[in-house]
């Protein structure tokens, strides 16, 4: 059972990473789109706790925070998500396109819901092999409208897979409202309909983000099937770095959800313990940026290889 | 060597690969207790067992999504999507995810999944299920793609696709399917990229693949011209060397194919052609193709759209007189 310390830990490094890539995306240092997940910290230091090493995950663009908890190697991400060559992916997929193998990492993904059917075939291969890893795939409530993660939903209920579907519920679909683009706000109803179990936590907890992941990989690696989980966040940041986030949601509500911060809070019970701990990872996150901004490009000749194995 | 069809040798092909590697497995809609809509996993189920030989529900999206994430779990997956026309439906797992995801991981996991379907016109089946959509794949980097036009090839093609460690989406014709011919008996494999030149000629050379191989050989019976007629086989990877030998041999270049002519794989070629070898042409290369109209229902439409032995001949006699 992890302790407060290991999920104030998660969440502030997730926090500094976000910090330093905001700073290097102001300075034009940083390519591409920057989805940050800052208020939603304790879902992926909950859930990720929850996983065996070598479980398989796939997530969304806004999937760093659960690659960094899932234990992959700080340095390598952050040179990735330069595009340096050094790296995880030799500066060819960039954030939204992290894999790891032996972290069971299948991917983050660009496209909406696009690796829901990664996770669902590789709780299939586990199901075959009669093995007991468990597959979790991370998306947010938007992506419970795609036609593909409904015939998901559908055939890892029809075969009983090894698989987690945990939704970050945080009350927008990029920048529209729940209620704009859902005919039935009722997640775990929607859901439940195919015949999946389906469990509800407050998302900003991570504790109860942990106990409700368990259960449900508890479940999976007794073959007993999938649980979908509705996980109640709220991301205090725009969508990507040209949102600020307030043309489609109140200021109040904003700062409702800024005092749910799940570091606040965890701040708030862990007292003096907390400071250092944070001032470490700020510290090794700083370094890790600093040291990946000195690796090099990629060679030129990678561009056109790797095209096939 | 026996004699049996088309389907017989996919068939054949798919147990000898299923024996071989127990990670081989198959999924696809009325594929184990049915057997298949052309029969090609015929008998499978009740070899292999109802998990090996998996049904699953008319959900090209999801089954092509999830044979990714079991390829990438260790698996060799082999989907089958009822007809080419129905892979529309699961573009994004085709396009975004399969054919990128070798690449985007910097060379770090191997995609090592076949996808087998069929296409083709021919039979009346319309607009909606007579496409041959391989163009739309070859767009696309990262995803071999095979079209064999004889039963032999289909046996030793597919076991060389599910033993690739890329995707590979295999093409049927329907128009071939009942097709018979000799293929050999015990372990057959056909290397993907290679070629076969079916027949050598003088006068000009003809490329093509899967069904339009036979209408090409039709086309040249009794036309009085030495066509070299090459069976591209796959195309992607290209067998250039033996596209460039084979034109620098006759000095003229056609090629045929049963899909659109525009932005087709015949253009494509007639591109790189006159480009690597414009001093060797005696022509211009030149692309029979169908018209680039839906394929419609009512036999005399269809016949005027798609290629056929006596439009085929035409164009030959174009290209070597001019």
């Amino acid at each position: 059972m992890p302790q407060a310390e290991d999920f104030y830990r998660q969440m502030v490094r997730l926090r500094a990473v976000e910090n330093e890539l905001t700073k290097l995306s102001q300075a034009g240092q940083l390519r591409g789109s920057l989805h940050l997940c800052q208020g939603q910290e304790a879902v992926p230091a909950g859930a990720c706790a929850a996983l065996r090493q070598d479980d398989y995950l796939t997530c969304t663009y806004r999937g760093h925070g659960y690659v960094l908890a899932k234990g992959l190697d700080l340095d390598l991400v952050i040179r990735e998500i330069l595009g340096k060559a050094t790296g995880l992916c030799h500066g060819k997929g960039g954030k939204m396109h992290l894999f790891d193998q032996e972290f069971g990492l299948l991917g983050t993904n660009g496209i909406v819901g696009g690796g829901v059917g990664t996770a669902v075939g590789a709780a299939l291969a586990s199901w075959l092999d009669g093995k007991d890893q468990v597959a979790m795939t991370v998306f947010g409530d938007g992506t419970i409208n795609q036609g593909h993660v409904n015939e998901c939903f559908n055939m890892a209920a029809l075969y009983k897979l090894p698989v987690i579907f945990l939704c970050e519920n945080n009350l927008y679909a990029e920048m529209t409202p729940l209620e704009r683009s859902h005919g039935n706000t009722d997640l775990c109803a929607r859901v439940a309909s195919f015949g999946i179990k389906t469990d509800k936590c407050d998302g900003n907890d991570p504790f109860l983000v942990y106990e409700t992941v368990s259960r449900a990989v508890e479940r999976a690696r007794k073959s007993e099937g999938p649980t979908f989980i509705e996980a109640l966040t709220y991301r205090t940041t725009g969508h990507y770095q040209a949102d600020a986030g307030t043309a489609y949601r109140t200021a109040e509500e904003v700062a409702i959800w800024r005092d749910k911060s799940p570091i606040a809070k965890l701040e708030k019970v862990l007292g003096k313990a907390a400071e250092p701990i944070a001032a470490e990872e700020e510290e090794r996150v700083a370094l890790a940026v600093q040291s990946a901004l000195k690796e090099p490009d990629p060679d030129l000749s990678a561009a056109l290889t790797e095209v096939f194995a | 060597m026996s004699e049996m069809t088309f389907v017989q040798a996919i068939n054949a092909g798919l147990r000898q690969e299923l024996d071989r590697d127990p990670d081989v497995f198959m999924m696809g809609e009325d594929i184990a207790h049915y057997g298949g809509m052309f029969r090609v996993t015929e008998g499978l189920m009740e070899t292999y067992g109802e998990k090996r030989i998996l049904d699953t529900p008319i959900s090209e999206s999801g089954f092509v999504g999830m044979a990714l994430g079991a390829a990438l779990a260790g698996k060799r997956p082999v989907a089958e999507v009822m007809f080419i026309d129905f892979t529309l439906v699961a573009m994004d797992q085709f396009h975004n995810q399969i054919a990128k995801t070798h690449y985007m991981s910097g060379g770090r996991v191997k995609v090592p999944l076949t996808v087998i379907t069929q296409g083709g016109g021919y039979k009346g089946a319309a607009a909606q299920h007579s496409q041959m959509l391989e163009a739309l794949f070859l767009q696309v980097p990262g995803i071999k793609v095979v079209c064999p036009s004889n039963p032999a090839d289909a046996k030793g093609l597919v076991a060389a696709a599910i033993r690739d460690d890329n995707p590979v989406l295999f093409i049927e014709h329907k128009q071939l399917l009942g097709v018979k011919g000799e293929v050999p008996d015990g372990e057959h494999v056909v290397p993907l990229g290679k070629a076969n030149v079916v027949s050598l000629g003088t006068d000009i050379s003809i490329f093509s693949y899967s069904y339009c191989v036979t209408l090409v050989q039709q086309a040249l019976e009794g036309s009085g011209v030495s066509g070299e007629v090459i069976d591209l086989r796959t195309l992607n990877p290209l067998d250039w060397d033996a596209i460039s030998a084979s034109v620098k041999r006759t000095h003229r270049a056609l090629i045929v194919h049963e899909s659109h002519a525009r932005c087709g794989v015949g253009v494509d070629l007639a591109s790189q052609i006159q480009e690597r070898l414009f001093d060797e042409l005696d022509a211009p290369v030149t692309v029979c193709a169908a018209a680039d109209v839906p394929i419609p229902f009512a036999k005399s439409l269809e016949d005027i759209v798609l290629p056929t032995p006596e439009r085929i001949r035409a164009a030959i006699k174009k290209v070597v007189h001019g």
